[in-house]
């Protein structure tokens, strides 16, 4: 099972799907990424997440996988003579939990809240947020790598990939507006560990340059300023 | 005697709650016993905001002296701990495929039912209409099938579980139709499995309990609307 071939449906500026890619290089496993137009789904996508149509798809052997962090448990659990992603501890398992589900539901929006701020005040209001989140991960960060590099201890894991995905974006949001949301004077921990994710062999070639993202943000978001008319 | 105390297990919860609902069901499946708290959720305590200061939300879980939070990430702590009697399927692939399922309905259904019963007119039509699609996948996904466990309750099952006797009454309460049983047969055939099983049926929130407490919800929302 595990040597069947591995395809996985993706597109390059998203963070979402970086998690798959980075759990792949971690377990040195080759597969196929395909790029998807979103503007103009294949019909392989279409058939892989009939249920929401977005990437990352999975695609092991002919089985698709959806849901990032459920592709990365995934991996984690079929390449299991590789090196372990999940913390082996259950409370550990569940802190990392815990933390990847705030991230999805509550921090990566609030970063993307930064964009579509309408006016200078909730612009203001909305790198607050997002600020205070950080705060919040730079103490997580503390509990969870217990003085080690990174959240997952000696090397990335489930909670590094989770959270590493969105530091393209991060950057490119710093960029745009000026501000620094991770800093060694606010998140020193985090801004140590933001270095280091970046460098490790598992991540470099998967996250995008910060110039190349910012160029595509740049389109992205003046659609949010500009709706294309109903 | 202190070591003794670490080890039990305590659990903060609501009556209502279908979150902490799920993890009581594990608990039990599990036969692992515990202390329940019942929290007042507008009045919250000490002890919650302690334990939970970032969502300030229950159910949360202490065990040997360590807090854990949010109910899925429960279910999969439970399973982990006590690993007698499975709740998540062996099968990397199938394991994926119950915690797709249950990030979906918890996503779609749980979400657009509640915003059904809670709203009128266009906002109402639209999220009844998401409830219901939500609710044809589900019975693609039992067809033929006793529980979604396959022959016994497994993890899908008890996060699922709330649709068997609360979204009957938030039905019933919303005027909504989501629940349709000539439209959904396997569903309820199902709902009728879940509710028959001796660990599930002694455990569920008495039904014109929950019916006043929604009712009583869905009259406040409405009033504060109108006066807006």
């Amino acid at each position: 099972m595990a040597g069947d071939a591995v395809k996985l449906l993706g597109a390059w500026p998203s963070p979402v799907v970086m998690r798959a890619r980075i759990a792949l290089n971690l377990k040195s496993v080759g597969y196929e990424f395909v790029e998807e137009n979103l503007g103009n789904k294949s019909q392989l996508l279409l058939q892989s997440n009939p249920v929401h149509k977005k990437i990352p798809v999975l695609i092991h052997g002919d089985k698709p996988v959806c849901e990032s962090l459920i592709i990365v448990q995934y991996i984690d659990e079929v390449w299991s003579s590789g090196p372990g992603i999940l913390p082996s501890d259950p409370y550990d398992l569940a802190t990392a939990r815990f933390w990847a589900a705030y991230i999805d539901d509550k921090w990566f929006p609030s970063l993307t809240g930064i964009a579509k701020a309408q006016d200078d005040g909730a612009k203001k209001a909305a790198i607050e947020q997002v600020s205070e989140g950080l705060a919040l991960l730079e103490d997580a960060f503390r509990k969870c790598s217990k003085g080690k590099t990174f959240f997952g201890g000696d090397r990335v894991g489930y909670l590094d990939i989770a959270f590493g995905c969105f530091l393209g974006w991060l950057r490119v949001t710093e960029k745009m507006n000026g501000v620094e949301l991770i800093s060694r004077s606010k998140t020193p921990q985090l801004a140590q560990w933001a270095e280091r994710f970046c460098a490790d062999p598992a991540v470099k070639d998967v996250m995008p340059e910060t110039d190349k993202l910012a160029e595509f943000a740049k389109v992205l978001f003046a659609k949010f300023k500009n709706p294309p008319s109903q | 005697m202190a070591r003794e105390e670490e080890t039990r297990v305590k659990l903060l919860g609501l009556w209502v709650s279908p979150f902490v609902r799920r993890v009581e069901w594990a608990l039990k499946l599990k036969g692992v016993s515990y202390d329940y708290v019942e929290e007042d959720i507008v009045n919250k305590s000490p002890l919650l905001l302690e334990l939970n200061p970032i969502h300030q939300k229950v159910p949360v879980m202490v065990h040997n002296g360590k807090v854990i939070c949010e109910s899925f990430v429960l279910l999969e702590y439970i399973d982990e701990t006590w690993k007698h009697r499975p709740l998540l399927p062996q099968d990397p692939y199938d394991r994926a495929t119950a915690r797709f399922w249950a990030l979906f309905v918890e996503e779609k259904l749980m979400k657009n039912a509640w915003i059904a019963i809670f709203s009128e007119g266009e906002e109402k039509e639209k999220a009844h209409k998401v409830a219901i699609e939500a609710v044809e996948r589900i019975e693609e996904q039992l067809k033929g099938k006793r529980f979604f466990g396959g022959d016994d309750i497994g993890y899908l099952d008890l996060a699922v579980g709330w649709v068997s006797h609360m979204l009957p009454v938030w039905d019933e309460m919303g005027s909504t139709n989501i629940l349709d049983p000539l439209r959904f047969p396997s569903t309820t055939s199902w709902i009728t499995n879940f509710l028959g099983h001796p660990l599930i049926r002694d455990n569920l929130p008495p039904r014109d309990r929950m019916w006043d407490y929604f009712h009583r919800k869905r009259e406040q929302i409405m009033a504060s609307r109108a006066s807006d």
